[in-house]
């Protein structure tokens, strides 16, 4: 039997504020245990919440940014639940009314273009953190994290394959970072994911039973998780079985996702208004105020990049991936007033390369926009040669000099002047009569053996185009 | 001295007739003569209150005083202070000792109070006769084989014996005002979101709310000062103009409107105190106003949509005492789910369980509807009642209890019962409106409490009502013989 | 309404509270009385009546995004149950 496989993500953000979203607490990641949790977020009797301007604009500004309706009036409720990262025995988050509901984004998946719902995004406080290293028998609770602002965004069981989840994943993160409500950091588990991920005979309408895979924090967890997953469930189906309705955790170790039964027996969260907080109203002027703060978005800055730059669809999907990214190309393509594609072969070439060896983001690279700028300025005037240039780049990853200084201390200035290429040539052509005899008899391939030796001489610097058109005058 | 209210302590202590040392040092005295035979307080905080006197006199003595500075109050042990244990009357907070104070108790520390202790209460403010408290129930002075009401029985017994001139209490569906009655006291719940939440252990978030209990309505004005105004940590806090009460107190009551419901004089109303309202209204007529019967159909409802919001809240409110942070926790828990079942079953007492249990039922799968958001509806229509009788009158007056106060025991079998107790004071919290109750005369030797409602944030012209009927009357000045002589 | 003492011990588990084996039918009979007085609310027609969460027709106040509270784990660790290296200890969690 062929199989399609259904999946939604509920994407876990991170909202970037300075304090919590119901207490005056630091959000700071990585501070000593418990340093970062005050009384509210210790649930000490007779403590209250207060919402959070700053999560409330972040949740407004996402959902503008995929086109959803921001609710006039939204609600928050509490889930109730014990556990111990959890200290108040339920968690603030919104239930039926959500603040941003019916949005959409569009994903590029092998050049096809698909749009993917996002049903809702949702306000929420994040728990604290077992900390499962033996304390004898003992698990330690730190509630730093408790009470962290999360958006909590839901997509539309719309997608068919995990490089469809991922590449959806993606665009979420690279919005999110553009948006700046959110650092995108996956490892301290400022961007995760859960996936809900079904299966049912291809053609079939109704959806299989499905698996909640939770906690799910890169793109290649994500990525092996959901086809584990899916094996796992065709398996079953295959031989005959049936599919649970379960949470399960992906173990990146093992490669494989197994039940987590705990999670499961308390699964009756009573959900009810929160009586200590009041509907959350959100006025036309407050979205105005907001939308006035969007940056340019990812597809808007694409189309953008191939109008204004003239860049292939390829080159401005990849110089938009990131704001970073796309800030840097155009700081260089600002400064050196040069050719865009030649601007983009270098950031998506040279600089990509090293940066990758690096392991570094475009934002700590050592070259800065403004010497690549210089660089590729001396590149365009013909200063030096692209080949030159090469290591002109390496010398500045290595050091903080500029472009120029390098050239001139290297001396790798090119030589044009047609006088001087052409004694070179002449001196060529004198100590070499066999090849020049042999070229002028109709072997042309020597022609290369000509160019060599003058490069060599000149030790690279004549300039190519030059050197060739003398060349052919000489030798005729 | 310990008879004098804390108006005329106030004045007693601005012209120097006696230092805030020595008044405290009094009060100290009786507490510790008299509060054997009564359990009002859980935790006498002897050696701050001196240091507070103290710093009072000082205060007084530089000119800087305001209308409490150096007065004695105590404070119901539901609100949190800092250093000192906060018990809500339970085993599970029986060692807890709060890191901050609550707004309310803030407010009285800078108004120059001074903090005698901690009162005794129903177990998380869950009881209406002070039986459900890990302390042991707390004795009404006037006759010590009845109970005070509830849950701020400590408050209004400690008030009636003469032990503190004024107390806080909280009300989630009679808790200041049932006692109050009971206790031959005046007593007023505020606007819901008059008076700041924070640090007030919560029992149902939505009905809750603090305010003061004394003898008179002169010094519920006093403190009701202090204790209302806006506070940012408390989101339901309303940011408001708090008016001078005091000054309201004399306005003259010619041509207040009075309502009297049908359904507060029905079945179930002990015809003496029936006889006893109607009393007080002819006296409110001799001051000027006039009656007019009026209804409140869904009135019936309101116990009943009571006991389904209140629990639910509750059982939430209370999840966070699990034995991790804070409070009890049980010995050798074998594993997570231990930890949890038998911190939470040897800390909360039967009532409380009781409560959870309903609300974590009415909230559950399958239920909700049924219970939770049909009673959230009744809520409305019990809201519309009384916007609906606002139109017309200006205060609705009726009994503040069926009953006086009934003996130990009498009703602790039967849930149903108790929570029948507080079926006039109820309706008033869901619709979230002021209320108070007045004492208007005896019943068989024990106080009868009469309950005056108003439109939401009029506590203004209820205590003005209160005050001009008790410069008419004398049945706030009694006092429990043999106790308070 | 009529509760168990099956369903008693269900809901106690829900609200994690040990209840002592012998008490599981006093508490169902106490509750099975209150939810039959609580019954009455059915009798009313609320189709149409929207919901009143809060007594107050007010909305959420928003509260500035800053950091003002400062670290004061040992005073709210000084009474806390089990502690060790500034974090909470509780039996073992295995997921």
């Amino acid at each position: 039997m062929e199989w399609e496989t259904v999946i939604g993500l509920e994407i876990h953000a991170q909202l970037a504020t300075r304090s919590k979203i119901f207490s005056g607490a630091p959000t700071a990641y990585g501070a000593e245990p418990n340093t970062q949790a005050c009384a509210v977020d210790l649930g000490l009797p007779g403590v209250l919440p207060v919402l959070n301007r700053e999560a409330v604009r972040m949740a407004v500004k996402f959902g503008l940014a995929i086109g959803a309706e921001i609710s006039p009036v939204s609600v928050f409720a509490r889930k109730n639940y014990f556990y111990p990262d959890l200290p108040k025995g339920y968690q603030i988050s919104q239930y039926d009314l959500p603040v941003v509901a019916r949005g959409q984004l569009g994903i590029n998946v092998d050049g096809k273009e698909l749009t993917i719902g996002v049903t809702r995004a949702h306000l929420e406080e994040d728990a604290g953190k077992s900390l499962h290293e033996d304390f004898h028998g003992y698990s330690g609770i730190d509630l730093n994290r408790a009470g962290t602002p999360l958006l909590e965004i839901v997509s539309e069981p719309d997608l068919r394959s995990a490089k469809e989840a991922v590449a959806y994943m993606k665009k979420l993160h690279a919005l999110v970072r553009y948006l700046e409500i959110c650092d995108g950091n996956m490892q301290e588990g400022s961007f995760r994911c859960d996936a809900n991920v079904s299966i049912r005979p291809k053609g079939q309408e109704k959806f299989g039973t499905r698996a909640e895979i939770k906690n799910l924090n890169s793109f290649r967890f994500v990525e092996k998780a959901i086809n584990y997953e899916i094996e796992r469930q065709i398996e079953i189906l295959e031989s005959g079985g049936q599919v649970i309705q379960e949470t399960r955790l992906y173990d990146s170790v093992k490669d494989e996702t197994r039940s987590m039964r705990s999670k499961e027996e308390a699964n009756d969260y009573r959900y009810f208004p929160d009586p200590d907080l009041l509907p959350l109203e959100i006025s036309n002027g407050f979205i105005e105020e907001v939308k006035a703060t969007l940056p340019e978005l990812p597809d808007a800055k694409r189309d953008r990049f191939k109008d204004q730059y003239g860049l292939s669809d390829y080159d401005a999907e990849v110089l938009t991936a990131t704001r970073e990214v796309a800030d840097y190309f155009e700081s260089v393509v600002k400064d050196s007033g040069c050719d865009p594609k030649l601007c983009a072969n270098w950031v998506m070439g040279e600089l990509a390369a090293a940066l990758n060896k690096a392991g570094l983001e475009i934002e700590q690279s050592p070259v800065k926009p403004d010497r690549l700028a210089g660089l590729i300025l001396r590149i365009s005037d013909k200063t030096i040669s692209g080949n030159t240039a090469k290591p002109v780049f390496a010398s500045m990853w290595e050091s903080n000099d500029d472009a120029d200084t390098i050239i001139e201390k290297q001396d790798l200035k090119q030589i044009t002047d047609t006088g001087a290429i052409e004694a070179i040539i002449d001196e060529i052509i004198a100590a070499n009569p066999e090849q020049l005899a042999q070229y002028r008899s109709g072997k042309d391939k020597l022609f290369g053996f000509f160019v060599g030796q003058a490069m060599k001489a000149t030790q690279g610097k004549a300039n190519p185009a030059q050197l060739n058109e003398l060349l052919k005058q000489k030798l005729q | 001295m310990h008879h004098k209210t804390i108006a005329e302590l106030a004045t007693g202590l601005e012209r120097k007739e006696f230092s805030s040392l020595e008044l405290t040092r009094a009060c100290l005295e009786r507490i510790t003569r008299l509060d054997t035979r009564l359990n009002c307080f859980v935790t006498v905080t002897e050696e701050t209150a001196l240091a507070q006197a103290q710093a009072a006199d000082e205060r007084i003595a530089r000119g800087a005083a305001s209308a409490l500075t150096g007065v004695p109050i105590a404070q119901k042990d539901i609100f949190c202070t800092k250093g000192v244990r906060t018990s809500c009357g339970s085993r599970m907070l029986d060692n807890f000792i709060s890191p901050y104070d609550a707004s309310v108790v803030e407010r009285f520390n800078a108004a120059g109070a001074v903090m005698l202790g901690k009162l005794n209460m129903d177990e998380f403010a869950m009881g209406s006769s002070n039986e459900t408290s890990f302390y042991g129930p707390v004795k009404n002075p006037w006759n010590t084989s009845t109970v005070p009401g509830g849950s701020s029985g400590g408050s209004a017994a400690s008030i009636a014996a003469r032990l503190t001139p004024g107390a806080t209490g909280t009300d989630t569906g009679g808790s200041i005002r049932q006692p109050a009655a009971f206790c031959g006291i005046t007593g007023i719940k505020p606007t819901y979101g008059r008076v700041s939440r924070w640090g007030m252990i919560a029992f149902a978030s939505s009905l809750d709310q603090a305010g003061p209990m004394a003898r008179t309505a002169e010094d519920c004005a006093i403190m009701l000062q202090a204790m209302a105004g806006f506070d940012e940590r408390d989101s339901t806090c309303v940011d408001r103009p708090v008016p001078d009460y005091r000054a309201a107190l004399g306005n003259s009551l010619e041509g207040l409107r009075i309502g009297l419901p049908t359904e507060f004089f029905g079945e179930g109303l002990d015809p003496a105190i029936a006889s006893l309202i109607q009393d007080a209204v002819d006296e409110y007529k001799r001051l000027g106003a006039t009656v007019k019967e009026i209804s409140l159909p869904n009135m019936h409802l309101s116990a009943p949509a009571y006991y389904v919001v209140a629990p639910a809240e509750c059982s939430s409110n209370l999840a966070r005492f699990d034995g991790v942070r804070f409070g009890h926790r049980c010995e050798n828990p074998a594993d997570l789910a231990d930890l949890y079942t038998r911190s939470r079953g040897e800390g909360f007492g039967a009532e409380v369980k009781r409560r959870i249990l309903i609300g974590t039922y009415a909230l559950s799968a399958g239920y909700y509807d049924a219970y939770y958001l049909k009673a959230q509806k009744i809520r409305r229509l019990i809201s519309e009642d009384f916007r609906r009788a606002f139109e017309e009158v200006d205060v609705i007056m009726g009994p503040t209890a069926p009953s006086v106060a009934f003996e130990f025991g009498a009703k602790s079998a039967d849930p149903i019962a108790m929570y029948l107790s507080d079926i006039y004071t109820i309706a008033v919290n869901l619709a979230g409106l002021p209320g108070m109750s007045v004492p208007v005369g005896f019943s068989n030797g024990l106080p009868v409490g009469m309950q005056i409602i108003g439109s939401y944030f009029s506590e203004d012209r209820l205590l003005n009502v209160a005050h001009r009927y008790q410069q008419a009357t004398d049945w706030h000045t009694r006092a429990p013989a043999g106790i308070a002589d | 309404m009529s509760l168990s003492a099956a369903e008693v011990n269900k809901i106690a588990w829900l609200a994690r509270l040990a209840i002592d084996g012998d008490k599981a039918e006093a508490y169902a009979r106490d509750l099975s009385q209150i939810l039959g007085f609580v019954e009455q609310l059915g009798s009313v027609d609320t189709s149409q009546v929207p919901p009143m969460a809060h007594p107050l027709d007010e909305a959420q106040r928003l509260r500035p995004d800053t950091a003002t509270e400062a670290d004061q784990r040992s005073l709210f660790q000084a009474h806390a149950p089990l502690v060790e290296a500034g974090l909470y200890l509780v039996p073992k969690v295995i997921e």
